[in-house]
């Protein structure tokens, strides 16, 4: 996983609310076997008609958004499916940050383990950040995981908060499953004890 | 003194191999499922990485999500993807030797009908598996909830997942259900009062009379839909009913074993005085049977009711009605009765189960469905398909004119060949609304599976208790 420190870069803004992984990522392109190579399918049935056409309407058709590493999206933003082909599909496109009020539980665990920051933010300052992005490529957003602030194109700064394990591990790219192997002897010692107390299971 | 504990609390604390300072928790995992979607990524990381599977006689996998339910489908999967996907998990559960149901195994069936089913979930243990619904299980007092793929890793890898504790959230339902009124309508009633985010952060408890008084399947339909609110997990305390289902199944335990399971399973009920971050209360006699009008299972009214307009509605949600309402084909004030669907479909892990055919059966005997309409039922299970075909239910839905299919997801989000064309528009008893969930431009409305079968019956979204002649005591 790569690391996440800092990221300034164009922010999309997609202000509909409950966005959920079926847009994100329609079911037909989770038929991969592999992490990668989803980007192009991101958005599909927002993003291109029946015949596999852009629509132009749509925000990361737009000049000004091809190449958005942030979003800036409605309240509950990923909510459905456990697919991680959500976050790799992002990821695929070049989206490294999503900010919104609120998130899916599922999706948001997800984004951690790709390398994605997902940042919510009081509806406030969600509204600051979306008409910024409105403004198009001039409109550059500013992330700093270590001081937890977002900065938007004219200098204000929003601070956000993070679970410290996770921030950890995104600013390091650590892997989980590295650091829990770190801990089988904790692992071994509780089935231990529950092959004792409950050894139904 | 001993502090007041939820249930969650309590299977939490039971499960917790490691705490660090910050609070952040290693928790221990008794079973883990696996289908064919989820997982390719997450065996093939085991393999990059050397490692192995770290318990595999806790791990079940089956292929649910791309498998054809036409009969045709013990000749191979035609679609190359779905077959490679399916191909894949059948050689990674002998490789890493799980326990497994193939396709063509009478057992095979949607993973969160087949874990209770063969008696692998059961009270106060944690489950998981990479997909949403997998919080059913939630039904017998288990903290079951959905993974990403990296987190399927993680398990295979360790049988451990890195937590954070959710908050506590009790949705009691007092009272008794009126009339026509089942486990689906009171959990997309709940989704109504909640929104889709109002259990964002939180484990769900769900008690009452209402919820006592449902069976096993009807608490496994309420727990499902825990994520279409938002939560993390739903849970029902365990009883009589929870014990009376599991014993004698194939995994559940046996003799001694049994004896102490039960002991402890009595214990796994949440303590009188114990702390509630959020309480919701909806009274059972005020719940009517309802269907969802729009793309997110938040928009659900009762079967009584009209279409709202976006103006109904503030902040983001005007917008959001407006684009529902336009890709759902609906007009405001438009009553919910006069809206004409094209197809009917019975099934998922929410609503797939041997009562929830029984339901849809009972009100189809002898009725024919509306001509021109394309109605399927699709048994959760192929061991739910042979038990409704020992009880007649299945000559019944094919004498009303339903296709009666082969176990698996199906059109609940239309993986495999069974999906809506654009602007068709079903009724469905699955779970979830959204645009393209069941095929491009295809419109779906939730609702019971009674519900389902009325439509069938009238071809438009109908009131059940038209056709039963039950009192409308709510709507």
């Amino acid at each position: 996983m790569d690391k996440f420190t800092t990221l300034s870069g164009v922010a999309a803004p997609m202000p509909l609310v409950n966005i959920d992984t079926d847009m994100i990522i329609p079911k037909q392109f989770l038929k991969t076997i592999q992490r990668s190579g989803l980007g192009k399918n991101l958005f599909d049935e927002m993003r291109f008609d029946d015949n596999g056409n852009e629509i132009p309407d749509f925000v990361l058709n737009q000049p000004a958004y091809r190449q958005a590493q942030i979003l800036v999206a409605g309240d509950n933003f990923g909510c459905g499916s456990s697919r991680e082909h959500a976050p790799w599909a992002l990821l695929d496109f070049g989206i490294r940050c999503v900010i919104s009020t609120s998130f899916a539980d599922i999706f948001y665990n997800n984004c951690f383990k790709n390398g994605i920051l997902p940042i919510v933010l009081p509806q406030e300052h969600v509204d600051i950040l979306m008409d910024d992005a409105r403004k198009g490529e001039n409109a550059r957003v500013s992330i700093d995981l270590e001081s937890q602030t977002v900065t938007s194109a004219d200098g204000q700064q929003f601070s956000f908060e993070i679970d410290p394990f996770k921030k950890h591990c995104l600013l390091n790219g650590l892997d989980d499953i590295g650091l829990t192997l770190e801990k089988v002897s904790a692992i071994d010692s509780f089935e231990a004890q529950a092959n004792q107390s409950r050894p139904w299971v | 003194m001993t502090v007041a504990k939820t249930l969650y609390d309590k299977i939490w604390d039971a499960h917790v191999v490691h705490q660090d300072k910050d609070g952040t928790c290693l928790l221990y995992i008794d079973r883990h499922l696996v289908h064919e979607v989820t997982s390719p990524q997450a065996f093939e990381g085991l393999r990059m990485t050397g490692r192995t599977v770290r318990a595999p006689e806790k791990t079940i996998a089956v292929p649910d999500h791309n498998v054809p339910t036409t009969p045709d489908r013990e000749n191979g999967i035609e679609n190359p993807e779905s077959r490679i996907q399916v191909d894949a998990l059948d050689k990674n559960a002998r490789e890493f030797g799980v326990n497994y149901y193939p396709v063509n195994d009478i057992r095979q069936g949607i993973v969160h009908i087949v874990g209770p089913e063969q008696g692998w979930t059961l009270p106060g243990m944690t489950v998981v598996c990479g997909d949403s619904h997998t919080a059913t299980h939630g039904a017998f007092g288990a903290l079951a909830h959905g993974i990403g793929t990296s987190e399927v890793e993680h398990v295979l890898a360790t049988q451990t997942l890195i937590q954070q504790k959710s908050r506590n959230m009790k949705v009691e339902i007092t009272g008794s259900l009126r009339p026509g009124v089942t486990a689906k309508d009171i959990t997309l009633s709940v989704i109504g009062v909640t929104g889709t985010a109002g259990g964002t952060g939180y484990v769900i408890e769900y008690c009452g009379q209402a919820i006592r008084e449902l069976s096993m399947e009807g608490r496994m339909t309420v727990c499902n839909m825990a994520i279409e609110g938002g939560a993390r997990a739903g849970l029902i305390a365990p009883d009589e009913k929870t014990f009376a289902y599991v014993q004698g199944r194939p995994h559940a335990p046996k003799g001694a074993q049994w004896d102490a399971a039960l002991a402890w399973w009595k214990t796994l009920q949440s303590d009188e005085d114990a702390h509630w971050d959020k309480v919701i209360t909806l009274r059972g006699e005020d719940i009517a049977p309802v269907v969802t009008w729009g793309t997110s299972p938040e928009d659900v009214l009762p079967i009584t009711a009209s279409v709202p307009a976006a103006e109904d509605f503030s902040g983001g949600k005007v917008d959001a009605v407006r684009r529902a309402l336009d890709y759902m084909g609906l007009k405001p004030g438009q009553k919910l009765t006069d809206i004409e669907i094209d197809t009917v479909f019975i099934g998922s892990c929410t609503n797939g189960r041997i009562e929830d055919l029984r339901a849809a059966a009972a009100i189809l005997k002898d009725k024919k469905i509306k001509s021109g309409l394309r109605a399927m039922v699709v048994p959760g299970s192929g061991l739910v398909r042979a038990q409704a075909e020992e009880e007649g239910l299945a000559q019944i839905f094919i004498d009303a004119g339903f296709e009666w299919r082969l176990a698996g997801c199906s059109m609940c989000l239309a993986m495999n060949p069974d999906q809506l064309s654009p602007g068709e528009r079903c009724a469905a008893t699955s779970n979830r609304n959204f645009e393209g969930r069941q095929g491009r431009g295809g419109r779906t409305h939730l609702m019971s599976p009674a519900m389902a079968a009325a439509a069938a019956i009238t071809g438009r979204l109908t009131d059940v208790r038209e056709l039963t002649g039950e009192p409308v005591l709510t709507g």
